[in-house]
């Protein structure tokens, strides 16, 4: 009794909170079941209805299964799964036409009335499906072969290799991995901008945070007075002078280039974090090393770097996700010359608005990796974005 | 800008800067050859272009000139500011301010209230850490990734069926199919509800752990003086939470003035949902207008500023108490 009065008080809570969860988790859901239907499929009908029958089915049982039995072939002469038969009525309006032509001087539907342009659309839909002029599978990897390759076809690159009509680019085996307009190369590319613009900051920061903790300067007040201004400076403060610097130095659209602005870019809070961390040490730890006869090199390599790997695991993951997730400095600095996902994903929107098969396909490649290292490193990105402040 | 780093003062307990042992002092190159990539890198890439832009926002269009250049006899003129007249007076700008204000208003109490009220709730039931990974999952997502996502949610077909979730629920209640993103007074907020999606779990993520850290103490004297659960929350834990809740709110009007890729992929800034950041680039990129697009970050700076100062006392306060 008292636990069921205690289930009741408890009810509102879970509630509000399931249905929250609900609503979040819906769309990255809608995406994920989309990117896995045949384009035939994804701009005619809502993805929710993935697992009920086909278009047109229920308008084909109501309207036409009566004399035409329910897989269409009932009247041998109007065989509806004969592909040479529908192939004359593959749009609503010839379709509508052929329904409102009386058959041997009766009415070709009887007693039912003639449907809207609508539902005979649907049930054309429908048609071209069971009689084979259209079959497709319910789920498909095509959507995402399609993206791999950069396919932009009106039909899909399996089928269009099987029957040799593939576009001019397109090779057909492997080499097709490599096409530029391909998420398979821009998966790479976005390797290869984010693996060195992860690691960079953090060798350095992890230089400078030692100097910063453990090594005594003068200036070090001011120092860190810097290292805590220069992060207030918003990215978009930076983007003119440097891109006009790499226009001189041909910088533009390198690799070199998006690295080395990532790392000056990420390096003051790289510091700041792993000062904190390496700063929280206690200093008999490394007055104990420097009595053992150790230099500071030694104590950098072998006591600083190994002690702080907790902190700086945080950090390269959220440098490394904060790079791959960027569109801003991609789309300055490397552009066309090198598409990353980011900028693949974003021309694919603009270039064509609703290839929803190849733009969800696309998008799920790109958050692949993302979702990986939150779920298997959730413990470093938690501790990551607290980093150790707000239980302080 | 998908995950909030710019945070200064969540970014870790700041350490007062103690005296060095005389045993580890170093000669007094050394602790500069530490310092040296990480110092020229950042002044290449922050401390020059920081100056270099302010010195542009003063310049003519390609910096060939000083800004008064740009001015023509009758015209109204600010003179070495003229490219400031653009950047704030101009009516395309106007919108972008008035964008941006509306979404810190919107997008940063959605986001903290919404943080505060998952925190709380999560913080009572049994499968605490799943609903908060499910929330906290689009953080993970590019802002493109989640452009994609909801601009599929928001897909509108004049004609026939709707397969974007949001027209086929309006549908399906007996409404009219809306074109979220190409309506003016509605496509910023479509976008707002995609950065309020996706930022949610960082405001979330904080708070939460405020909570869990309001000591257990406090909250057992609380019941037994007989505080229900709402008095317990009114006059104990908001309290205690409430300097978190001014760093997670300030951090977030710092983000949200900067949005730029939501907006850039969704709407490419067309149907007023233009904001500064986008203005910025596209004076920039698609006008070539150095002189005006280095105004509007400075603008963006001088914005940026005042939360940026709070969480900075708050850090200089923490670090003076210890």
């Amino acid at each position: 009794m008292l636990r069921l009065r205690q289930f009741v008080g408890e009810l509102p809570i879970h509630v509000v909170l399931i249905g929250l969860c609900v609503v979040w988790l819906v769309p990255t859901v809608g995406l994920l079941v989309t990117s896995f239907r045949s384009f035939q499929d994804v701009d005619n009908s809502g993805w929710w209805t993935v697992l009920s029958p086909p278009t047109g089915s229920a308008e084909y049982q109501q309207a036409c299964a009566s004399c035409h039995g329910s897989d269409g072939r009932l009247i041998a002469k109007a065989d509806l799964s004969d592909p040479n038969l529908i192939q004359n009525f593959r749009r609503s309006f010839t379709l509508t036409a052929a329904l409102k032509q009386p058959i041997d001087g009766k009415p070709h539907m009887g007693d039912i009335a003639v449907p809207n342009d609508q539902t005979v659309a649907n049930i054309a839909t429908y048609l071209r499906r069971i009689s084979g002029i259209d079959a497709h599978p319910t789920f498909t990897f095509n959507n995402y072969i399609d993206a791999l390759v950069g396919y932009r076809g009106t039909s899909n690159y399996v089928t269009d290799c099987a029957s040799n009509t593939q576009a001019t680019d397109m090779n057909c085996n492997l080499t097709d991995l490599r096409n530029s307009r391909g998420m398979a190369q821009a998966f790479v590319n976005s390797l290869a901008v984010a693996i060195p613009s992860t690691f960079l900051p953090i060798i350095f920061a992890a230089f400078a945070a030692f100097a910063m903790s453990w090594l005594h300067f003068p200036g070090r007040q001011l120092m860190f007075a810097l290292l805590v201004g220069l992060q207030i400076v918003p990215l978009q403060m930076t983007l003119i002078p440097i891109s006009r610097l790499y226009a001189q130095l041909g910088l533009n659209g390198t690799f070199l280039g998006i690295w080395l602005f990532h790392t000056g870019f990420g390096l003051p809070y790289a510091i700041y974090l792993t000062r904190n961390f390496l700063g929280a040490l206690p200093s008999e730890l490394f007055e104990a090393a420097y009595l053992d006869g150790a230099n500071h090199w030694q104590v950098f390599r072998q006591l600083a770097i190994p002690l702080s790997v907790p902190a700086l695991a945080s950090l390269g993951i959220f440098q490394f996700l904060w790079i791959w997730n960027d569109l801003l400095v991609a789309l300055v600095f490397l552009g066309a010359e090198h598409p990353v996902l980011t900028y693949s994903i974003s021309t694919l929107v603009s270039s064509l608005g609703a290839g929803w098969h190849l733009l969800t396909a696309a998008a799920f490649i790109s958050m692949l990796l993302p979702m990986f290292v939150f779920f298997a490193l959730q413990r470093y990105f938690v501790r990551g974005l607290l980093a150790g402040s707000v239980k302080g | 800008m998908s995950v909030p780093l710019a945070a200064p003062s969540i970014a870790g307990k700041p350490r007062r800067i103690q005296e060095v042992p005389q045993i580890m002092k170093q000669g007094w190159l050394t602790p500069w050859l530490y310092l040296a990539p990480a110092l020229i890198v950042m002044t290449t890439f922050i401390i020059y272009p920081t100056l270099n832009t302010i010195y542009l926002s003063v310049r003519n269009i390609n910096g060939t000139d000083w800004a008064t250049a740009a001015c023509e006899a009758g015209q109204q003129c600010w003179g070495l500011l003229e490219n400031f007249r653009y950047a704030l007076t101009s009516p395309v700008m106007q919108i972008a301010f008035f964008n941006n204000i509306v979404w810190i208003l919107l997008m940063v109490t959605s986001c903290v209230v919404l943080g505060l009220l998952i925190a709380l709730l999560a913080n009572r039931v049994r499968y605490e850490s799943v609903a908060k990974s499910i929330i906290f999952l689009p953080m993970a997502i590019s802002f493109v990734g989640a452009g994609v996502i909801w601009k599929f949610i928001y897909n509108y077909n004049p004609s026939g069926q709707q397969i974007g979730l949001l027209n086929a629920v309006v549908v399906a209640l007996g409404g009219h199919a809306v074109s979220w993103l190409t309506t003016p007074q509605v496509s910023t907020i479509a976008l707002i509800v995609v950065g309020v999606w996706m930022s949610t779990g960082f405001c979330m993520t904080i708070t939460s752990a405020a909570i869990k850290n309001v000591p257990q103490d406090i909250l057992e004297a609380a019941r037994v003086d007989g505080a229900n659960a709402w008095q317990t929350f009114w006059s104990v834990i908001l309290p205690t939470i409430m300097p978190t809740l001014t760093v997670v709110t300030t951090t977030m009007v710092i983000n949200v003035l900067k949005i730029f890729d939501i907006v850039y992929v969704m709407t490419g800034g067309l149907y007023n949902t233009d904001v500064i950041a986008t203005r910025m680039y596209q004076e920039q990129y698609n006008n070539f207008n150095t002189g005006r697009a280095a105004a509007i970050a400075v603008v963006l700076i001088i914005v940026v500023l005042p939360a940026m100062y709070m969480n900075l006392r708050r850090f200089i306060n923490e670090e003076r108490g210890r």
